[in-house]
């Protein structure tokens, strides 16, 4: 009993976060910046920052994930870490060779008040970043939003930086997948070639966080956007944002510079928010959703009618981020399950809302939070005074699972303990029959494991 | 990419019977660089992580806590509050107006709900730059709880993971001296800098209890906080952690008298010189030594017949060890020396001038010595030097697993004992599955070098 210290009874704390259900900007924007092509991430702050996310994401992917850090001292955080971060540049284009160095900053570098943009305008000026190359940055305060404000903010300064504008329209789309994993980049553009709609993907991590073993530790692996396809990103005809807390920035900024419209939509988690988004990219492109994607969601559906009695009523525990929440909600509504306790620590009003629309009845019932005290232990609080029958969330779900005997599926970020969430998608049909898989096994393992000898059966 | 030096590096790397003068240490990592150092209170943390009976509030943005939250194996053989994570999970509006009524309530609140022994306050980079009164919240509130409410002054931005290691060497220090001693016996030891990763610990304590030896407390593997205010009553520290623990032990030496000794339990050597060290001490007990030998003897009887498996199979295999603290190191090189295993690179991310020293002494010529390194010089070396297995942390795993060579975590990821005599059984097999393990015969590397043949 790992959670033996956490007491049914749900008193009303002010200050304190117990088992977080979030982590800081720094590392979303880390994840957004290895999207780009031959892009060095830079921690502007402590070592410690950049060392946590590092091997935050190190865990997560099992790849090597390189990000410089601007080694704050104490003379830096009462001087201020312009010196730091000059040096940085320096250091960083010399010795690394990155085509882009992406700086965020830390709650330290933003506290004491370092105005990044003005110290990389120095630098410029000075001559001190070679021709050719490019420094984009992001303010990303820890102590504001979550890790996935991080995300959007970093892809927001993609966004501003590299598109250019044109008056002319290429016969092309902009997709911002919004914080997924490789794999579900990947399905995306599977998904996109399959309906021959031309399109550029950023960030774009497949390829980057997935890359093969090759015998050489690349610093800058193959996959990532390209420059070149940033820059074209602005002559696009149509931008899906994907994600509202992870994308709806990024496709605002492409809009005000380069008049690119954009449309909000959900990630393509489930059958619902899948077809949205087909029947959209094939509105805007006219490209018709192909048989062979109809046949996918055929199956998607083949499964659920072979399955429905395992899966009607079942209760969920979910707990994660926005983004990703939201049509998986959607998803299970639309299996007939049951998502009656939801946590996740990105605070936003939009997510109540949406959650209200998406879940109708059943929102007044459940309990749903998100924001501050929206964490871990209040999640196990709930389930303790009302058991379910499966909990969705990230690895730290173990911990719940495993006290409360309830199946667990691993979905969301950080996974540090299993492989999968690279190289499997969640996204498009392909990803709700991996969901359904996972889920069904989950939940018809415990079945076996804990029937009593007459009731085990063979078929199920 | 052309794998360059950065200039000003050059001389944190140092090749025995090439290079000239010697190594560079103890500077702060250049700016810019791809590091693999973390900050002070990573340093704080990973010490007083494992005292098991304690609160441990990070006081600070949610990232600090959640990046630290059960980042060790370190077991605990009752409460289990120290593997859950508590922040105060600053928001922009304490930045303004300060942290310390959350602070506050937040202590008060969790001490209510969990009846800790004590409660630890980790200070953070914004904590100490928006200028919280920490001690004073802590004084108030542990006068409230009536536990040792102890502040961490572990601001990310002050100095090392060293200066971390200090500072929660400063908040067991207040604990120390607070309990009663009375009916420990003369023949008594702490022991210093174990942090009981998979049990390790607890195999420790198993060796000096058979030998007659009383542990009274452990800093901070399966820790307590009153055990840990017994600690004055022993007679000697050891210190396992030399990095960790070394100020504790010395300001026990000072407050309390208490002598220690540096200690390392990884490899038969110096698991057994450990345990020689220890008997030597109390010498007007020869009985002591007597029990010591006949350990050692047992011990190794067992595991010396299946050491010589992994040595047939091993000898003259290459490997790079980069660790946190220089110490781990010596001791590797050892081990890894008595099944024929040569180091080629040998670095930690700490090490101070007299590590490097017998770090020297210990190594083959040739074998490339780093202070502080990056995944750029280490990948380049491993490459150059033909390296087959790579000992490091986390970060350093999917390298070598990139570049095509075996890996053993010798930090926090790692899952099995690797101290005592059992652990170095455990050490050779997980280095033996991994440089010999089938997957290389896919891997383009091997292709490459076959081809070289």
């Amino acid at each position: 009993m790992l959670l033996r210290h956490t007491p049914k009874e749900v008193k009303d704390r002010k200050a304190l976060t117990i088992n977080p259900a979030k982590t800081c900007q720094p590392i979303g924007a880390m994840y957004a910046a290895l999207g780009i092509h031959g892009c060095l991430p830079h921690s502007h702050g402590s070592q410690g920052c950049c060392s946590y996310h590092r091997s935050t994401l190190t865990r997560h992917y099992k790849e090597p994930v390189m990000a410089g850090t601007s080694s704050f001292t104490e003379g830096a955080s009462v001087f201020g870490g312009q010196s730091n971060l000059l040096q940085s540049f320096n250091n960083l284009f010399s010795i690394y060779d990155p085509d882009i160095v992406a700086v965020h900053t830390t709650c330290l570098s933003e506290t004491i008040g370092d105005d990044v943009s003005q110290i990389t305008q120095k630098a410029i000026d000075e001559g001190k970043i070679p021709a050719g190359k490019h420094v984009i940055y992001a303010s990303t305060p820890s102590y504001v939003g979550s890790h996935v404000t991080g995300f959007s903010n970093m892809c927001a300064s993609i966004a501003k930086y590299f598109p250019e504008k044109q008056d002319y329209e290429l016969d092309q789309v902009n997709i911002l997948p919004g914080w997924v994993e490789p794999s579900d980049m990947r399905e995306i553009k599977r998904l996109m070639s399959e309906m021959h709609v031309p399109f550029v993907m950023f960030p774009d991590t497949s390829g980057v966080l997935d890359a093969p073993q090759t015998g050489f530790h690349q610093f800058y692996p193959k996959g990532g956007a390209s420059v070149p396809d940033l820059k074209r990103s602005g002559a696009s005809s149509f931008t899906f944002a994907l994600g509202k807390f992870s994308s709806e920035a990024a496709g605002e900024e492409l809009r005000k510079k380069c008049d690119v419209p954009y449309e909000v939509m959900e990630v393509p988690i489930g059958i619902n928010a899948t077809d949205r988004f087909l029947m959209k990219v094939s509105e805007v492109s006219g490209c018709p959703v192909p048989e062979s994607i109809n046949d996918e969601r055929g199956r998607v559906v083949d499964i659920i009618t072979d399955m429905q009695q395992y899966l009607h009523g079942k209760k969920v525990a979910l707990f994660g981020d926005p983004d990703i929440l939201i049509p998986l909600t959607e998803f299970l509504l639309a299996m007939d399950m049951k998502p009656v306790h939801i946590v996740s620590g990105t605070p936003g009003k939009y997510f109540m809302e949406r959650m209200k629309e998406i879940m109708g009845d059943d929102f007044e019932t459940g309990n749903v939070k998100n924001g501050p005290r929206a964490d871990m232990f209040l999640l196990h609080q709930w389930i303790k005074n009302e058991p379910v029958d499966l909990i969705i969330g990230n690895t730290y779900g173990k911990y719940i699972a495993r006290d409360e005997n309830i199946p667990f599926v691993r979905m969301g970020f950080p996974i540090l303990d299993r492989i999968g969430h690279s190289y499997f998608p969640v996204t498009g049909y392909a990803g709700a029959m991996r969901i359904l898989d996972k889920m069904l096994g989950a939940i018809m393992d415990q079945m076996d494991r804990e029937a009593p000898e007459e009731k085990f059966e063979l078929v199920m | 990419m052309e794998a360059a030096i950065l200039k000003d590096r050059e001389n944190q790397i140092f090749i025995k019977e090439q290079s000239q003068g010697e190594i560079a240490c103890e500077k702060s990592s250049l700016a810019g660089s791809v590091s693999q150092r973390a900050c002070v209170f990573c340093g704080s943390r990973v010490v007083l992580y494992p005292v098991a009976d304690a609160l441990h509030i990070v006081h600070g943005p949610i990232g600090c806590a959640s990046f630290t939250w059960d980042i060790r194996g370190s077991l605990s053989s009752g409460p289990e509050l120290h593997r859950l994570s508590f922040s105060t999970d600053l928001r922009e509006m304490d930045v303004i107006q300060g942290g310390e009524k959350k602070l506050e309530r937040a202590i008060t609140e969790l001490g209510e709900l969990h009846k800790p022994s004590a409660v630890f306050v980790y200070a953070t980079c914004i904590a100490g730059i928006i200028g919280d009164d920490i001690a004073a919240v802590c004084k108030r509130t542990a006068e409230k709880l009536g536990v040792p409410v102890l502040p961490v002054h572990s601001e990310g931005f002050k100095g090392t993971k060293k200066d971390g290691y200090k500072a929660a060497c400063d908040a067991l220090a207040k604990i120390v001296g607070t309990g009663d001693i009375s009916g420990i016996p003369k023949v008594s030891i702490n022991i210093l800098g174990e942090f009981n990763l998979a049990g390790e610990a607890w195999m420790i304590e198993d060796y000096y209890r058979r030998m007659g030896v009383e542990v009274v407390s452990v800093m901070t593997g399966d820790g307590r906080i009153g055990k840990i205010s017994k600690a004055h009553g022993v007679s000697l520290n050891v210190v396992q952690c030399s990095g960790s623990l070394t100020y504790l032990a010395e300001h026990m030496e000072e407050k309390y008298g208490i002598p220690y000794i540096r200690v390392s339990y990884f490899g038969i050597e110096d698991q057994s010189r450990a345990l020689y060290d220890v008997a030597d001490f109390f010498s007007f007990n020869p009985e002591l030594r007597t029990k010591a030998e006949e350990i050692v003897r047992e011990e190794i009887s067992v595991i010396m017949p299946r050491i010589q498996y992994y040595r047939e199979k091993l000898a003259g295999k290459k490997a790079a060890v980069y660790v946190g603290g220089a110490f781990k190191a010596f001791s590797l090189i050892k081990a890894l020396r008595l099944i024929d295993m040569s180091v080629v690179i040998a670095g930690s991310q700490t090490g101070n001038k007299n590590d490097y020293k017998q770090l020297e002494e210990l190594c083959d010529p040739g074998t490339v010595i780093l202070d502080d390194s990056n995944p750029l010089e280490l990948s380049r070396f491993v490459l150059e030097k033909k390296a087959d297995l790579f000992i490091g942390g986390v970060k350093e795993r999917p390298i070598a697993y990139k570049l095509g060579i075996g890996f053993c975590d010798h930090n926090h990821e790692r899952k099995i004992a690797l101290a005592g005599y059992e652990g170095m059984i455990n050490f050779y097999k997980e280095v033996y599955s991994s440089v010999m393990s089938p997957v290389w015969k896919f891997a383009p590397r091997n292709n490459r070098r076959k081809s070289h043949e």
